[in-house]
């Protein structure tokens, strides 16, 4: 039994952990034996790689070789587990964003590594291997700025509206082209030039398709690049002929791909949109003239309102995340489901930046998650609600998506708060979301408005009861 | 600043125009309001809550002088006389059925607002004194009932034996007919409803009664918001519908109305005959001319075989305080809109259809019928707009041989690939497949721990970091090495975060 037969049983038992590990998420009860399931995969594998690599050949030269690995490793789990600790809930979009970044780097950096090192490989897989080194280093170069733009828009950094370039679509389509090309031309003569060109061309691609998206599909665009460092990973699976590497990053890939699937589904988009990019242009809204009469209701009355309710439901939107109210209002459903109120969530697939970001926000508040239901378990009932509370929340509740067929988000399902007997809306302005569409719920009778901080306004709720 | 006054009624209309708390908001609308002394007594608003909210209290002859006159019911021939020229009066005229009055305003040179013309959009909801009124009689329209029912609602089985529960026919699901549904229903009793608009079958339903369908393959949509009439065929169907339920139910009340027309004869005397002794009726179009046979507008009649028919027309006054509350706050909102700077100054715009509408009398000048408005959705209209927007779908049979060329792509490709790069290729395709399906059955709430934990396990390209660190060229192992620290911090990052998430996830006692 040689190293590497011990490194392949490793690698078949890591693949089956990591299997394990997000079969392990689909439930709540079982989720935290996948984490455990997760964390001993990547043991296995990390300490089968590093047997293969130093004690099968060690050598004078490995010594260096083990004291950087071991300072990088020591290095990278203090970085990592600092992050981990101090992130806010609300920051875990960038946080993520910025996580699939160091994949994509390090794909680049393998990708690079394996052009420079390109002397010990059978002739007729020599074409294979230049190839593999630039569709590595292509998918961890836009992965890597895609991510970075992600970041720098999630927290703010730059705005979030969609950069539009003229004739982007050919843009991005050339850029295809191009890569193509040059990888034909490198697998017939190997410059080092072609390999800078494909890294730069792969960067500017990443940043564009990203930045050409806006502020509110940013779930859709993380669980893309999700997938997309997944790929980065299969594709240096390919070029070291890794098979734990092309397992787990087509498995990555794949959930990310399907993650983004359910998100585009969620807003009545097309996927093929939304890899090549660029779908955040919304068509400037036509319905200005839906303007009407709101009424506006204030904390006191709103309190009244709630504790007369014999049901309320709550849904919440990016709004909550950015006013940090999910605390008072984990405290406000608290207080009525005490008083025989019948309390729920209504969590609109999209809402927030992140796929299940309320549902984090509000398990963090410690609102437990049996009460927290999706779209589709609470649509039908909101009809027999007494009240529901918008808090933060735009384009998922806006009836316009199913009363008008000429909006722009027309056919996206929402959550049919205008059913229930009244909807209180915790708002800022009467300003629309993020599709920029006016929203018809804002001027329903059973609507009322309550402007103000949502934080601030729950809170007064919470004295008032 | 223009003076607003709020008349007293004529006995025995109870209701009055503004209650405390609307001339509270009037006020901040900047006008001056005068107050009728006594206006309020009948509703249960004493002069005192209307001196506290902030009105004068004045006698008749004065509150008649104000420029602006608030009443609710039409005024009498000896009201319009004291009317000034110039004055607003806003009231409920009924411009269709008194075209006399119109004349009468119209001689006298004021300027009249007909609440009861206000059209049926949604931005008009919150002045529509008909719904709100509607509301009021289809619940009071149940508690007459009730009153002069000689059991109870509800069903109950007691020591003193079973009482079935009592069944009532509710005819027309409008505004009044579902307020009555409702409160019959929530006394507990079986109600059923007929409506020839089969969209109504759902709001019947969800507030607890049992709609009664005329199946006829014939349905009416309404553009307009208001029932309109049927066709024969539909009449015969209906009307053996309810000699049906007459002979069944305890209790029947009539809501139809068709704007414009005497009401709909639904309940004939034959049906009434049928009826069990001890039952009610209540007609609520009796001033209409009555949907029930033998009901006399305003008069409680007893028939021979002991069925009580009640025709009376001041529902909404038998409840005078919520009449006057509701009335206030439609009057109130019609104000607001009529006073768009708030600054005391009515002002009239011909162009908003909803002021349109309302104003039947301007300056002297009839301007009743107002033009015609098409106003809630009709489904019709909206399916043109619709055309230009739709998405151009691939059509699935070019989705079809896409794929299909796909396949035979990735075949011949794949087929001509060494051996060790087609078994990569067999990895790869599985593990897509089984990522696929694992990740098909995640629970919407985990996926941004599900995010969290893939983003840690792409950490694996670690592995091809540290593969890479052993190299002799020292470039190869300082890439490397940054390699494995980036993904590192992934790795226990990711894990660490996926791990803090999931802890939070509690679930709730279970109560």
């Amino acid at each position: 039994m040689n190293e590497i037969a011990i490194a392949n049983s490793a690698y078949i038992v890591a693949a089956i952990l990591f299997i394990m590990s997000l079969a392990g998420l689909s439930k709540h009860e079982s989720s935290k034996t996948g984490i455990v399931f997760g964390i001993s995969g990547m043991t296995v594998a990390i300490a089968a790689t590093i047997w293969l690599s130093f004690f099968g050949n060690w050598s004078e030269a490995s010594a260096l070789s083990l004291g950087l690995l071991a300072i990088a490793l020591v290095l990278g789990a203090a970085i990592g587990l600092w992050r981990a600790r101090v992130v806010a809930m609300t920051g875990m979009p960038e946080l993520i964003a910025l996580f699939h970044s160091f994949v994509g780097l390090t794909a680049v950096l393998v990708g690079w590594n394996g052009a420079l090192h390109s002397s010990s490989i059978a002739a007729d897989l020599v074409g294979i291997h230049r190839a593999e080194v630039f569709v590595g280093v292509f998918i961890g170069a836009v992965t890597f700025t895609g991510s970075i733009v992600a970041y720098l828009k999630l927290s703010a950094k730059i705005s979030s509206k969609p950069l539009m370039l003229p004739g982007k679509n050919l843009l991005n389509l050339s850029a295809l082209v191009a890569f193509l090309g040059v990888t034909v031309w490198y697998v017939i003569t190997p410059e080092l030039w072609l390999l800078i060109t494909v890294t730069v061309l792969a960067l500017a691609l990443g940043w564009h398709l990203v930045a050409s998206i806006g502020g509110g599909d940013m779930p859709v665009v993380v669980s893309m690049l999700n997938s997309y460092s997944g790929w980065a990973a299969a594709a240096t699976g390919f070029l070291l002929g890794n098979n734990l590497l092309i397992v787990t990053g087509a498995l990555v890939g794949s959930s990310g791909a399907y993650l983004s699937y359910i998100m585009c589904r969620a807003m009545n988009r097309s996927f093929i949109s939304v890899i090549a990019g660029g779908f955040g242009i919304a068509a400037p809204s036509s319905s200005e003239d839906e303007a009407g009469e709101h009424s506006e209701i204030d904390a006191a009355s709103t309190a009244e309102l709630l504790s007369n309710a014999t049901s309320v439901v709550i849904t919440p939107g990016y709004g909550m995340a950015v006013a940090q109210a999910q605390y008072p209002v984990a405290e406000l459903a608290k207080r009525l489901t005490a008083k025989g109120v019948n309390v729920r969530f209504g969590i609109h697939p999209v809402a927030g930046r992140l796929p299940g970001h309320m549902n984090v926000l509000l398990a963090e508040a410690k609102v437990p998650y049996d009460i927290v239901l999706e779209m589709d378990e609470i649509n039908d009932d909101l009809a027999k609600t007494s009240v529901v509370l918008v808090i933060g929340a735009n384009d998922t509740v806006n009836p316009a998506a199913t009363d008008n067929p000429g909006s722009p988000i027309a056919g996206m399902p929402v959550l049919k708060v205008w059913e229930a007997e009244n909807v209180i809306v915790f708002k800022r302005s009467m300003a629309s979301g993020y599709a920029g569409v006016a929203n018809p719920l804002f001027y329903k009778d059973n609507t009322k408005m309550l402007f103000g901080d949502a934080k601030e306004k729950v809170e007064e709720i919470l004295r008032t009861l | 600043m223009s003076v607003i006054g709020v008349v007293a009624e004529q006995a025995p209309e109870a209701r009055v125009s503004a209650t405390p708390e609307t001339v509270k908001k009037i006020l901040a609308l900047g006008y001056e309001v005068l107050i009728e002394k006594g206006a309020g007594s009948n509703a249960a608003f004493p002069d005192s809550a209307y001196q506290a909210a902030g009105a004068k209290i004045v006698t008749t002859a004065a509150a008649w002088k104000s420029h602006i006159i608030l009443k609710v019911e039409p005024p009498t021939p000896q009201e319009v006389k004291r009317l000034q020229k110039g004055t607003v009066l806003v009231s409920l005229l009924s411009p269709a059925f008194r075209p006399e009055l119109l004349e009468a305003l119209s001689k006298q040179g004021v300027t009249a607002l007909a609440l009861d013309a206000v059209p049926r959009i949604s931005r008009a909801q919150s002045m529509d004194v008909l719904s709100s009124m509607a509301n009021i009689a289809g619940y009071r329209a149940v508690v007459e009932a009730a009153h002069e029912f000689g059991r109870f609602f509800t069903g109950q089985v007691t020591a003193a034996g079973k009482v079935p529960p009592a069944k009532v026919l509710v005819a027309g699901a409008g505004v009044a007919g579902l307020a009555a549904i409702g409160t019959a229903s929530s006394l507990g009793a079986i109600v059923r409803s007929t409506d020839p608009r089969p969209e109504v079958a759902d709001q019947v339903k969800s507030i607890g009664g049992e709609y009664l369908p005329v199946e006829i393959g014939e349905s009416m949509t309404s553009s307009d918001g208001y029932a309109k009439a049927t066709s024969d065929a539909y009449n015969q169907r209906a009307a053996e519908i309810y000699s049906e339920q007459a002979a069944e139910v305890d209790i029947i009340i009539t809501t139809a109305l068709i704007p414009g027309r005497p009401a709909p004869r639904l309940i004939t005397a034959k049906d009434v005959s049928q009826m069990k002794p001890g039952s009610v009726i209540v007609d609520m179009a009796a001033a209409q001319g009555g949907n029930v046979d033998g009901s006399v507008a305003g008069k409680k009649v007893v028939t021979k075989n002991g069925v009580t028919i009640l025709g009376y027309t001041d529902l909404p006054s038998r409840l005078p305080s919520q009449s006057s509350q509701l009335y206030g706050t439609n009057l109130f909102n019609l104000l607001k809109l009529l006073t768009p700077k708030s600054d005391g100054n009515l002002k009239i715009d011909f162009e908003d259809v909803v002021q349109r509408s309302v104003t039947v009398v301007r300056s002297g000048e009839i301007t009743w019928p107002p033009p015609p408005i098409q106003v809630s959705a009709a489904p019709v209209a909206a399916a043109p707009a619709a055309a230009p927007i739709e998405k151009k779908r691939m059509t699935s049979r070019t989705k079809n041989i896409l794929i299909g060329l796909g396949f035979a792509l990735a075949f011949l490709l794949i087929s001509a690939a060494p051996p060790l790069l087609q078994q990569h290729f067999l990895l790869l395709t599985l593990s897509i497949v089984i990522g696929f399906y694992v990740i098909g059955k995640v629970h919407h709430a985990l996926h941004t721990p599900l995010m969290s934990v893939t983003n840690a396990i792409s950490g694996i390209v670690v592995v091809a970091a540290i593969l890479q660190i052993t190299d002799t060229n020292a470039l190869i192992q300082v890439l490397a090495t940054f390699g494995v620290l980036l993904a590192s911090i992934n790795i226990f990052g990711g894990f660490a975060v996926t791990r803090r998430m999931l802890k939070m996830f509690t679930k709730g006692d279970p109560r």
